[in-house]
């Protein structure tokens, strides 16, 4: 497979800016570690070759930020999207959030991003340098010397169960187009529904109890888009900054992960950000689990336009009860 | 000065927590939390807390008074509990320069009571950072990582474990570990300071220059064209704020009860969209507005109030944190005119 590289990536940006496809490029800027690059709007050919950068560290999905670029007058934004980003793309057109007029898609595969605290557990601390081989980095640090570390044997929790190598969504596509993956992201859902009631709510309490209610999972969830997040709203009634007590942050994300229902495309982004490293995304997929066997298997984001099992009744559909009996049965 | 062999530090913890609580970093899911000890409790060997360790001074939420009503009477109730005393072991050298910027908030009239009542029943023990991160960079501040301040310090080689106390409540809890800890010369604990001196000089962000920010810069940076790149992607969530260990921004809320009020205080977030919000509406109403004011506040507006004291430490926890990697340093560096954010 053709592998594609950054200066690839700054070449095609630099050519659609040239020939006026689009004004403004979304990608990724290069930070301090190599390791700690952030989301940028690149508004010029000079800022692109300075600061562009495409590394096994470009995990940020950067499909919520076209909510918000897509509405200003400034033309078209060219993004580059990677496969599971491009879930997230169409369930936002879906949704009515994105212009797609206002966007020029340029599909990348991609092999897996990594997570940098997994890259720490393998190399130490104190990482002075980073160097990119293909599906290899290596590391230089201050105290434990360098090390050679596989893509594969730290990647992000989302990126090790991928669900999908296939961009579903794309103006161009850069290289060639993957599959859907054969993955286990359920493996630990079924775990969890294995423990007893009360195994399953000590593992929750004690996940949950770390939440300190910054709101950076809400924050780069695609599926949120609210203007105005129920939380926020101090008219609402249940909006607070701070747990209360010990239900609350429960709430929180309970409330969160039903309102995602159906429209989560386990882009896994929750979980990427959680400061206290909770598995949130478990809670999205035991939904798309049970939506699955529930409504016949369904995934967020697959196609534009396509409806939702929750929001498209047929006669077939499983009766509320029945949903309580084989859930019951699963559980068992 | 005195010593005690790292493989006999937990007489020392035992006789500590024999005296109050005793609180250090131990290694959890997630990184190293400050948690109780107790027997069995091995300390974390992790550079330093997810969470900083302000939050025994200002914790995340916490009631301050109740109101109770009975027809139309309203009763007023002190809730407060006397805090117990405690110990707080293995604070890192840029913790404890956080609680100096905490009491210049909190302890100036009118006096946080709350606050002070915390304070003054916890004793500080610093422990020198042996290997510190690529994302410090406290002496940017003028703190020193191998000689932490606090009421008493500590030192720790491959073998022993050294301690001085700095002030009187330091003295006092010294003295009362004199059988687990022995009398010694500085002469290991100066070769481990000099030990990480060199280290500190070869972290990457050893060179921040500060010299652009602090008193009476406000007019220098507020119109600063940078801003708006710099906040463009900024998702707008409190992660930087609520691990940061000098934001000190809280809410009050009341919580209505049955028969009548509990009055509480939280953290809040100068990120979030009702930060500050009055009768007229927010004060700060885009993205752009709330990012600046955290960062003139760290960098400008604090030491202009403090003589010249910044509000951030360099404890490198929003570097690490912020899911967008965006920081403290990426806008000292853009602001400062030397690097823009792209370095």
């Amino acid at each position: 497979m053709q592998k594609i590289t950054q200066k690839m990536l700054i070449d095609k940006a630099v050519s659609l800016l040239d020939n006026g496809t689009v004004t403004k490029v979304l990608g990724w800027m290069e930070g301090q570690f190599k390791y700690d690059v952030s989301p940028f709007v690149f508004k010029s050919k000079e800022a692109l070759e300075k600061g562009f950068v495409f590394n096994h560290f470009c995990g940020a999905n950067v499909s919520k930020y076209l909510v918000k670029e897509t509405k200003k007058d400034e033309g078209k934004i060219l993004v580059f999207l990677k496969p599971c980003d491009t879930y997230s793309f169409s369930q936002l057109v879906t949704e009515n959030r994105i212009k797609k007029e206002n966007v020029y898609v340029v599909g990348i595969p991609c092999d897996g991003m990594m997570d940098i605290s997994k890259v720490k557990e393998i190399s130490g601390d104190g990482i002075i340098d980073i160097e990119f081989k293909d599906d290899k980095i290596n590391v230089k640090t201050l105290y434990d010397g360098d090390k050679e570390i596989n893509a594969n044997d730290a990647l992000l929790e989302r990126c090790s169960n991928c669900k999908s190598k296939k961009c579903v969504y794309y103006d161009e596509l850069m290289g060639e187009n993957g599959e859907v993956s054969d993955s286990n992201r359920f493996d630990e859902v079924e775990k969890l529904e294995k423990m007893s009631e009360e195994e399953r709510f000590n593992f929750w309490q004690n996940e949950l109890s770390r939440c300190i209610r910054c709101n950076a999972c809400r924050d780069v969830c695609p599926a949120c888009t609210c203007e105005k997040c129920v939380f926020d709203n101090p008219k609402s009634g249940v909006e607070n900054k701070a747990i209360a007590d010990s239900f609350e942050e429960k709430m929180f994300h309970i409330i969160r992960a039903f309102h995602v229902a159906g429209r989560c495309t386990d882009c896994g982004e929750c979980s990427r950000v959680c400061p206290q490293n909770i598995p949130l995304h478990l809670l999205n997929r035991k939904f798309i689990k049970d939506i699955n066997s529930f409504y016949g298997d369904y995934q967020a984001g697959e196609e534009i336009g396509n409806r939702a099992p929750l929001v498209d009744y047929t006669l077939d559909d499983i009766e509320p009860n029945e949903g309580v009996m084989k859930g019951d049965e699963e559980d068992a | 000065m005195r010593k005690c062999e790292l493989t006999s530090l937990d007489k020392v913890f035992e006789k500590i927590s024999s005296l109050s609580s005793l609180y250090l970093p131990v290694h959890q899911k997630n990184g190293a939390e400050f948690k109780k000890w107790e027997k069995g409790v091995k300390m974390s060997d992790a550079l330093n807390t997810n969470r900083s360790a302000k939050d025994f001074f200002f914790p995340q939420a916490e009631n301050l008074m109740e109101f109770k009503t009975e027809g139309k009477n309203i009763e007023v109730i002190d809730t407060r509990k006397e805090n117990e005393d405690f110990v707080l072991f293995g604070v890192k050298a840029c913790d404890v320069k956080s609680f100096e910027i905490l009491d210049r908030v909190f302890l100036v009239d009118p006096v946080d009571t709350f606050y002070k009542a915390r304070r003054e029943k916890g004793v500080i023990i610093s422990l020198a950072c042996n290997r510190p991160s690529e994302t410090c960079f406290c002496s940017s501040f003028g703190i020193d990582a191998s000689n932490p301040e606090g009421d008493i310090s500590s030192w720790m080689d491959d073998t022993n474990i050294y301690f001085k106390a700095n002030t009187e409540k330091g003295e006092k809890l010294l003295s009362s570990l004199s059988d687990v800890t022995k009398e010694c010369d500085d002469s290991s604990a100066d070769n481990q300071k000099q030990k990480i001196k060199e280290i500190l000089n070869k972290l990457p962000l050893k060179d921040l220059d500060l010299s652009e920010f602090g008193k009476d810069k406000t007019e220098k940076f507020f119109d600063a064209p940078q801003w708006k790149e710099l906040s463009d992607t900024c998702l707008g969530c409190g992660t930087c704020t609520f691990v940061c260990p000098t934001c000190q921004c809280y809410d009050i809320k009341d919580f209505k009860t049955n028969d009548g009020v509990i009055r509480f205080r939280c953290w809040d977030s100068c990120m979030y969209s009702d930060f500050t919000k009055m009768a007229h509406g927010n004060s700060r109403l885009t993205q752009l507005e709330r990012f600046r004011q955290r960062f003139m506040h760290k960098l400008v507006y604090y030491p202009t109030n403090n003589d010249g004291l910044f509000s951030c430490v360099g404890c490198g926890r929003c570097l690490s944190k912020c899911p967008i990697s965006m920081n403290i340093v990426k806008v000292m560096k853009a602001l400062g005119g030397k690097q823009d954010a792209r370095q």
